[in-house]
């Protein structure tokens, strides 16, 4: 049971708060520690032969660091780009690069897993 | 006066030209253009990531473009950008925080930042090559 004024209250005209804020940090912690991992682990795959290097991709625990970094990665840099378009583009041509943002955001997050998961799974 | 005059000598607002550039701006735009940089370097994540799904030869061929001096100097470039971009976004941690708003602090995170970065991009690529 929320009164109306307390279901409003701190949203702002937008109607979702400081969401756009939080998740921004909350995915920047993330990737703080995750490319850390990542670099490692190019460092380590750097200049290896194609069979090695699949290997390790394949193993669980690196199939998950990559999956969440991309994942954690598009979801940051679609909310970056927002507010970089927002502060420089207005009118028609905000909308048209906003809506390319998110597509853009999740055609290389998507398309990305998918090669991860297909290694993943030895296809 | 004519009404044209009269705008001309109005007092203008001070803009960007009449401040000495503080190593805070630098930073921020930094931020910023790593940011945006990072955003289409992911395009090359994407790539090497389906290029090894999809074979060795695709991925050979990616190899080959990442090995040659030009894709190098990318990855290189995007080292720096990672970095840059990580150590400014514990920067704003802190400063979310409420802590090292003093002038003092503000210019020493600011440089930690930028000093931090390079030393980081150069220590990556010197233990990378070395194990190579």
């Amino acid at each position: 049971m929320r009164t109306p004024l307390g279901r409003v209250r701190g949203l702002g005209s937008a109607k979702e708060g400081t969401g756009h804020f939080w998740h921004q940090r909350l995915t920047g912690a993330a990737l703080a520690v995750l490319a850390i991992l990542f670099v490692f682990l190019v460092i380590v795959l750097a200049g290896k032969p194609y069979p090695e290097v699949v290997a390790a991709l394949a193993n669980p625990f690196v199939a998950l660091l990559m999956i969440l970094m991309i994942g954690t990665g598009v979801w940051h840099m679609k909310l970056g780009m927002q507010i970089i378009i927002e502060d420089y583009l207005h009118g028609g041509l905000k909308i048209v690069a906003l809506v390319a943002n998110m597509f853009f955001a999740v055609a290389v997050g998507v398309a990305t897993i998918l090669a991860f998961l297909k290694i993943s799974f030895g296809g | 006066m004519s009404n044209a005059e009269a705008k001309k000598s109005r007092p203008l607002s001070p803009h960007l030209q009449v401040y000495r550039w503080p190593i805070t701006m630098t930073v921020s735009i930094l931020q910023r253009v790593t940011g945006g940089a990072l955003y289409f370097g992911t395009l090359l994540l994407a790539w090497w990531a389906i290029a090894a799904a999809a074979g060795p030869g695709p991925f050979s061929y990616v190899s080959w473009v990442f090995g040659s001096w030009i894709g190098l100097l990318v990855l290189f470039g995007y080292t720096w950008a990672l970095m840059q971009h990580l150590l400014g976004g514990i920067r704003h941690f802190v400063w979310d925080f409420g802590a090292g708003f003093s002038k003092s602090s503000r210019d020493n995170l600011s440089w930690a930042n930028i000093i931090g970065s390079a030393v980081l991009t150069i220590l990556i690529w010197v233990v990378a090559l070395a194990i190579r």
